[in-house]
């Protein structure tokens, strides 16, 4: 089942998020889905689904609800004009989110986040900020490191900064030909990891860039995206509790060779 | 990679949206994830009046290429005009973000 819901965010605020659940009675982990810079999108929606289809409650929050009213692509338009959304009011919307999860009868006590693009960032910055979280999973997110003339009142503080406070494991997706971030942003971001003994793992995929998950983007890459996707679903199966059915569910290894 | 390029420029005008015509204040520049142009990355042009709200927006989203050849025809047609002595002093101005 997915749907349209309102949740209380940063502040209180009340924001949409599309929320997307398995039918049967549970229990569930929980995911918290993170939109990229395009914004609250069709294929993000799609992301949260895929994550209701192998057995998790997934909430993807609207980080740009308060520019509107609008259609979606105007309130990316403006939220991209402003700076993006400040990183405080991302964490509110985010333990939002995750107060939204605690509240279903059927979910298991445990929560994951994931993030995409600016999403992926903002899921670095949560794993530092938000103790509760399980785990969390960061999808090429450019930016955690950052050079301070790139930081602003809305981003004041570059996620790797924050590194010290990480709460939870961390997944890492990348594409080895991105430059936001680059495999030298990557490889910055592993010492801090390491410097700190944070519980990690990357993977950095040869022969993609920036965001080769979309499927409606020429940077699509099947055989990455597939790989990457099973490594997704096995990193929160291991730290979400999540049932025997809901690893079973996880697709056939892919041998064939790219196009 | 989302870049967060944005170059803003103060403009008078008029635009047609979704609404129909409305006077425009500023465009706004970007070039970063297009919305929906089939792109990695893209110049998006929105012309905008923020006094109106955000659907007072009229977008385009361009190849590099495109947004340059769009440069050169701006600046041959300004050209022309001038030489016809057509065009009036400016009133615009560029500022950045």
């Amino acid at each position: 089942m997915a749907e349209t819901v309102r949740m209380q965010g940063h502040n209180g605020d009340e924001i949409e998020a599309y929320f997307a659940r398995p039918l049967g009675a549970g229990p569930y982990p929980g995911v918290v889905v993170l939109h990229h810079m395009p914004g609250w999108d069709d294929a993000t929606k799609e992301i949260t689904r895929k994550f209701s289809f192998y057995g998790f409650a997934a909430i993807c929050p609207s980080l740009f609800h308060r520019v509107g009213p609008g259609s979606p692509d105007d309130m990316v338009a403006a939220a991209r004009a402003a700076g993006g959304v400040p990183d405080e009011q991302v964490i509110g919307d985010v333990e939002g989110a995750m107060r939204y999860l605690r509240s279903l009868p059927y979910h298991n006590g445990k929560i994951g986040i994931i993030g995409f693009c600016s999403g992926g960032r903002q899921t670095y910055m949560s794993a530092c900020k938000i103790p509760s979280l399980d785990a969390a999973v960061d999808c090429w997110g450019g930016g955690v490191v950052a050079t301070p003339d790139r930081l602003t009142p809305r981003q004041p503080v570059a996620p790797l900064d924050m590194t010290k406070d990480m709460n939870c494991p961390l997944l890492g997706i990348f594409g080895a030909d991105d430059e936001r971030p680059s495999p030298a942003d990557t490889a910055r971001t592993e010492d801090e990891l390491k410097r700190y003994g944070k519980n990690y793992e990357f993977h950095t995929y040869e022969g993609a860039g920036h965001g080769f998950f979309a499927v409606d983007r020429p940077g699509y890459r099947s055989v990455q995206a597939t790989d990457a996707w099973k490594k997704v679903l096995a990193f929160f199966g291991e730290h979400l509790n999540a049932t025997e059915s809901t690893l079973a569910q996880q697709p056939a290894a892919v041998g064939a060779a790219p196009r | 990679m989302c870049t967060w390029i944005v170059e803003k420029a103060d403009i008078m005008g008029s635009g047609k949206g979704a609404e129909g015509w409305f006077p425009l204040k500023k465009a706004n520049v970007c070039y970063d994830h297009p919305y929906h142009a089939p792109l990695d990355h893209a110049v998006l042009i929105d012309f905008v009046n923020e006094d109106r709200g955000i659907g007072a927006r009229v977008a385009v989203e361009l190849t590099p290429e495109s947004a340059r050849g769009l440069m050169k025809a701006i600046q041959a047609a300004l050209d022309e005009g001038e030489a016809q002595h057509l065009v009036e002093p400016a009133l615009a101005t560029h500022t950045h973000s």
